[in-house]
């Protein structure tokens, strides 16, 4: 063979390795994208036992980081390239991209899946004009998480329901940074759905809101300021070194590792920090609520995962019928058998909390399903607001402005002064808004 | 070699006759279409989106924008300074790494015990890709509580520095620094391989210490050597994007936001194409810019 | 010679000091990957510990491995080959037949490297959704050839112009047509030059983690992808995200071992006369 003729085989040869192959299978394919939380790990093992009740159906999975996954999923819908057959979306996207059209609604449940059994906030959160467009993974409100033992050798007791105010005395008194126990641990990490899920409620909590009833960006009032400062002077005197780089895993990792005396954060943390195979201080962690400010009753926190399925998906029926599966009752069942009760997928139905069994390993349960029933996310903040959501805003553009401001929040933690971060968020905000059109 | 002869090439071969051009035409043309396709599609429709209202979240929102995501882009203070720190990331790590590169390459030219195999250690890190390297800098070396930064300020007793929050942008340049010094540091060892052994001897046999040999002898000739590396390094530093997205998301605030994280904010967070793509549109012209004076200033040394 | 042994003593002492230091975050890594996840983050950082495979198992177990390391060999050289493909008969003609404005071109070339992917992704995406590529190792193929091929068209430029032009000329002579000339004279005698820009341009396509992971899903999906599952998941996770990162790295950086030298003798790019 001459040299040329040998380059060209070669090439040709990979151009063939590199062309998909022929996708002529009698069974349906369905792309599952999500998260790499555990629960969803979990989810991706056990989906062999969907596999084989179901031999018709194949499932891909693409799990990814969290803000990969988000970006991806967003580019993929809006564009309609059909990539994916199920959404691992939270109920951020799920009535926003129902408004657009871009997801199947979930309507004519069989009546064994018993869609009543789901908890009514975590319903209303994923429908849109009263029809579901997604179904519910796992959900979660937030509480405060407290070390037992660190309490009780400073002589303090968690009061039942704690104040701002109170959890900043608390940790003065239990941080010891000679020992590296650090009093106050919260997200530091920049993002709307990291920092500013725990900023957005303390500054509800404050008696603040993103915007007023004219969409006015509200971000310098005297109540951010003080629920801002709260949060910066909190962190930089009690918290762990690399707060900034502090998000809800990070913060898992020290508390289970024993360096947090106090941790305020999402309820799903609960289980793994009882979960004595992956935390070291599961005999001595305490749980009170999420502490309140001056302006009691307003939204908290409520945050879902759920498998949501395009429109455009081509395996409408066998993508539904997993979606179906994985958030069913027997799928819970099924977790409790494999990995026991403490680790199956928490805060979306009754069922879970009205078991025994659940309600013998998991202490906390009742109180994770009184947080959920009463987060909130459509009420009012102190002053009347036109939108709704409990640690997010429900509008299409929060994403971008969550993650700018949360920037800059974050920078509170390494110098920049409250009053000028607010400042600069106040004005991100307003020229973001005014962008994007509002008032509307 | 490069553009001295480039130049002098052209203007030999500028006057005679069409033939031999004729017949290079053909091989040129495919890569020059690709690219120009390549260069141009994209350009164009980034030239169009970024005069477009178009928000993927919103597609309510539509229509001729006029220069609106423009005005929006230049009247962000964010923008002003990713220009600033795009300049400083480029700039710190170029001088970085050629300065440590060329110490580097003066040592690995020098016979030692093992030296292949120091060789091949130090320029491993120019085969980790940047996502791993990121990660494996932010959790393990710099994580104040676990890293081991942190542990040997500790058994030292000092407080452990908190980079990504203290110094980000300093944490930022010495994980680029750390993949690209291999890299400098494999160009100019070559070069300094090539130099003139005996020059060197003669030297030394006039009394010239190893200072003033290699002030004298060995970085004259490594001149264009460094040039190339500034070339090569610069085009891949202006769009350094995932040691960013990995470690500080571009903050805190804004202390490691470069022009290629603000697009990627603006494009892909906000999912705003008309704002994303004017920003696009400007780091072209700033590439432009830069290959420009780079471009010129790196012509002007190799015609010395 | 007094001085020269301790010349070597400085040399030895410094140059293992540099390697080490520069050497010791993947160390680390290797290292961290065969800890078990609380042995991890234990401080002060252990040295000597129970080595297990557990974090290696685990990740196995969540995703293919063998998957994702075959799309990053086919496409890192698939994409190598289809730039080499476009870039040899560019160089040669640049080298051999310049014309006025052939400095422009190459330098225009090499700017088009300075725009950052992130501007034109929307742009790609809806084209690769178009032309129906996504998620197909022929599109990244593409991506990747074209990315590198303003690199890949400089390197080979500045080998064929150390080719010393009286052996063309003496072909030439002997009638030699280009396409032979090509072939038979120039090839043979760039082969180290081509070796080391394909090796060059394999290093950067398997490292390359913005289009990879932006238009593959699952189907074609390179290691890059594979990292991003394991990057910050819930619980502890640094031995995972070490064991992880250790194999996606492990076959770029052993072939980069062994092929170093070829890599230093070519990796010049006209920078040595």
């Amino acid at each position: 063979m001459r040299p040329r003729h040998r380059l060209a085989a070669v090439l040709a040869a990979f151009v063939a390795a590199c062309w998909p192959g022929s996708q002529a299978l009698a069974q349906a394919t369905v792309t599952i994208a999500t998260v790499n939380n555990g629960d969803m790990v979990v989810m991706q093992r056990l989906s062999s036992r969907f596999e084989q009740q179901n031999p018709d159906v194949k499932l891909r999975w693409v799990v990814l980081e969290e803000n990969v996954l988000r970006q991806r999923l967003t580019t993929d819908i809006s564009t309609k390239a059909g990539q994916f057959d199920i959404l691992t979306i939270g109920n951020y996207e799920v009535p926003i991209w129902a408004k657009q059209g871009w997801l199947a609604p979930f309507d004519n449940l069989p009546a064994s899946y018993d869609v009543n059994d789901i908890l009514a906030p975590v319903r209303t959160g994923i429908s849109h004009q009263d029809k579901l467009y997604a179904l519910p993974f796992y959900a979660e409100s937030a509480m405060t998480y407290y070390r037992t033992d660190l309490l009780q050798k400073a002589g303090i007791t968690m009061p039942a329901e704690p104040t701002y105010a109170q959890i900043r005395d608390i940790a003065a008194k239990i941080t010891d940074k000679s020992s590296q126990t650090y009093g106050l641990c919260l997200r530091g990490k920049p993002g709307w759905g990291e920092n500013m899920a725990f900023v957005t409620p303390l500054a509800t909590a404050f008696g603040g809101q993103w915007f007023d009833a004219q969409w006015k960006p509200q971000l310098d009032t005297p109540a951010w300021r003080n629920a801002v400062t709260w949060y910066s002077t909190g962190l930089r005197e009690y918290g762990p070194p690399g707060a900034t780089s502090n998000g809800f895993n990070e913060n898992l990792a020290l508390f289970a590792g024993g360096r947090c005396g106090i941790w305020i954060d999402a309820s799903v943390a609960a289980g793994l920090l009882y979960d004595t195979k992956q935390s070291q201080v599961a005999d001595k962690v305490g749980f009170a609520p999420m502490p309140t400010g001056e302006f009691t009753g307003g939204p908290t926190w409520l945050w879902s995962w759920n498998l949501a399925i395009p429109a455009t998906s081509k395996q409408q029926e066998a993508a539904r019928k997993f979606v179906l599966w994985a958030t069913s009752k027997d799928y819970i069942r099924l977790v409790a058998q494999e990995n026991g009760w403490v680790a199956v997928p928490p805060g979306t139905r009754q069922s879970t909390y009205d078991s025994p069994d659940y309600q013998k390993v998991a202490p906390f349960a009742s109180f994770v399903q009184k947080a959920i029933m009463s987060a909130n996310p459509s009420a009012q903040t102190r002053n009347p607001r036109p939108y709704t959501g409990a640690q997010f805003v429900a509008i299409p553009e929060f994403q971008g402005l969550g993650t700018q401001v949360g920037q800059t929040i974050a920078s509170t933690l390494t110098g920049t002064p409250v009053e000028q971060a607010l400042r600069t968020a106040q004005s991100a905000t307003e020229r973001t808004m005014r962008q994007a059109g509002y008032p509307k | 070699m490069s553009f001295t002869t480039l130049d002098q090439g052209a203007e030999v071969t500028a006057a005679p006759p069409g033939a031999r051009r004729r017949s290079a035409f053909p091989l040129l043309a495919p890569s020059v279409s690709v690219l120009l396709l390549w260069m141009i599609v994209p350009l164009a429709m980034t030239l169009w989106f970024s005069f477009q209202r178009y928000n993927l979240l919103n597609p309510e929102v539509s229509g001729f924008a006029g220069l609106e995501n423009y005005e929006f882009l230049v009247t962000d203070p964010d923008f002003w300074a990713s220009l600033t720190n795009t300049l400083i990331l480029v700039g710190s790590v170029l001088v970085i790494t050629v300065g440590f590169g060329t110490l580097l390459a003066v040592l690995f030219d020098q016979p030692f015990p093992g030296q292949g195999v120091a060789r091949v250690l130090a320029i491993s890190p120019f085969f980790v890709m940047p996502t791993v390297s990121a990660l494996v800098w932010k959790n393990l070396m710099m994580h104040p509580i676990y890293g081991v930064l942190g542990s040997l300020a500790r058994a030292v007793g000092m407080e452990p520095v908190d980079w990504f929050a203290e110094y980000p942008l300093l944490a930022v340049i010495v994980i680029v620094a750390w993949q690209w010094l291999p890299f400098a540091l494999l160009i100019l060892l070559t070069a300094v391989q090539s130099l003139d052994h005996e020059q060197k001897e003669a030297a030394r046999m006039d009394g010239a210490g190893p200072v003033a040999q290699f002030v004298f002898i060995t970085l004259p000739h490594l001149g264009r050597a460094i040039s190339v590396v500034v070339m090569i390094e610069t085009i891949f530093l202006l769009t350094v994007f995932a040691e960013i997205f990995v470690t500080t998301s571009g903050g805190p605030g804004n202390a490691t936001t470069n022009l290629a994280f603000l697009i990627y904010a603006r494009a892909l967070l906000q999912f705003d194409v008309g704002g994303g793509s004017a920003g696009g549109v400007v780091a072209i012209l700033l590439a432009n810019v830069v290959a420009f004076f780079l471009v010129r200033s790196i012509a002007r040394r190799l015609e010395v | 010679m007094r001085s020269s042994r301790r010349q070597m003593l400085l040399a030895t002492v410094l140059g293992w000091g540099a390697a080490l230091l520069l050497f010791f975050p993947i160390f680390w890594m290797v290292l961290t990957s065969f800890k078990s996840e609380i042995a991890a983050i234990a401080t002060p950082p252990q040295f000597l510990f129970a080595p297990t495979l557990e974090s290696y198992a685990e990740v196995q177990e969540r995703a293919d491995y063998l998957h994702f390391a075959l799309n990053s060999v086919l496409i890192s050289v698939g994409g190598t080959l289809l730039a080499l493909a476009f870039a040899i008969p560019a160089a040669y003609a640049m080298a051999f037949h310049p014309t006025a404005r052939t400095r422009s071109t190459l330098l225009w070339m090499l700017s088009t490297k300075m725009l950052p992917p992130v501007g034109v992704l929307v742009p790609i995406y809806l084209l690769f959704r178009s032309l129906g590529i996504l998620d197909t190792r022929s599109g990244l193929v593409v991506i990747y050839a074209l990315m590198n091929l303003p690199i890949v068209v400089w390197m080979l430029f500045t080998f064929f112009k150390e080719v010393p032009g009286e052996i063309l000329e003496a072909g030439r002579m002997d009638g030699a047509r280009t396409g032979s000339e090509f072939w038979h004279l120039l090839l043979p005698l760039s082969v180290p030059g081509i070796a080391s820009t394909a090796l060059l341009s394999l290093i950067l396509c398997w490292n390359e983690a913005f289009w990879s992971l932006n238009l593959t899903t699952s189907e074609a999906a390179p290691l890059t992808t594979f990292i991003a599952s394991f990057s910050s998941p819930q619980g502890l996770f640094f031995a995972k995200l070490s064991a992880a990162s250790t194999i996606a790295v492990a076959p770029i950086l052993v072939f980069g071992w062994l092929s170093q030298r070829q890599l230093v003798r070519g990796l010049t790019f006209g920078a040595v006369k």
